[in-house]
């Protein structure tokens, strides 16, 4: 679920992200975070097929965490409707959202 | 035609993913669009994950959800007997949260009301939260 090399993360999401996921996966990254200096995070979406504003969240949370040190988040392999809900939120301003894979 | 259902559970974040399974599937009897089937999981969730967080903070309780389909129409209420809400203006505004140290995005209600065609909220304070919420099938066709 969790790739990395040098500062960067890769997580590739569950196919369900609400807050009963995204809790587990926001510690998981945190820990990293801290313990290990990441500074770019990269969402996979491509197994998500759910996503509710714990999603929203999950990805604001550690947009706010990484860009302490100037560090990035991208969303990529996004399906058209998570991206429709992730711009409802106004995400797209922060994060990196694309439907390719970078 | 008219049907009824009602589910209760724990207030256990492991039930979000059932509840809205659960209403999904109780709605496919109106042949709705996998837009709308989209549509209706996300506010349920939204609404059962506020029951856990907001409602009960965390406790176990139980949370009920009742839906009643109405010709095309289908109703969804979700109901906490948790701690209520103060100022029901204030919750429902974009972006408003009481919860950022746990990450919530304060999008929860505004959720609702996107993928929804009405929602209303009523709570007493130290008595409960219920939501309810609508919307028409076949609209979007």
């Amino acid at each position: 679920m969790y790739e990395q090399s040098g500062g960067r993360l890769t997580v590739h999401l569950p196919s369900e992200l609400d807050h009963h996921t995204a809790d587990g996966i926001r510690k998981e990254i945190d820990k990293k975070i801290m313990q290990e200096g990441v500074s770019a995070i990269l969402f996979d979406f491509s197994n998500t097929t759910f996503m509710d504003s714990s999603g929203v969240g999950l990805l604001m949370g550690r947009y706010k965490m990484v860009s302490y040190v100037g560090g990035s988040v991208y969303a990529v392999r996004v399906p058209e409707k998570i991206e429709k809900l992730l711009c409802l939120a106004n995400v797209e301003k922060y994060v990196h959202i694309t439907r390719g894979d970078r | 035609m008219e049907n009824e259902m009602m589910i209760e559970f724990d207030s256990r974040s492991c039930n979000e993913g059932f509840a809205r399974v659960a209403v999904a599937a109780f709605i496919t009897q109106l042949n709705p669009t996998l837009e709308e089937v989209a549509d209706v999981k996300t506010a349920v969730s939204e609404a059962v994950t506020n029951a856990i967080i907001h409602g009960y903070e965390g406790a176990v309780h139980k949370v009920q959800i009742q839906c009643r389909i109405e010709d095309r129409k289908v109703w969804i209420e979700v109901i906490d007997h948790g701690k209520g809400i103060e100022n029901i203006k204030q919750a429902m505004e974009p972006l408003y949260t009481t919860k950022p140290e746990q990450d919530r995005s304060g999008m929860g209600f505004a959720f609702m009301e996107a993928f929804m065609e009405g929602l209303r909220v009523e709570s007493q304070v130290g008595k409960g939260t219920r939501v309810i919420m609508w919307k028409t099938m076949g609209e979007s066709d």
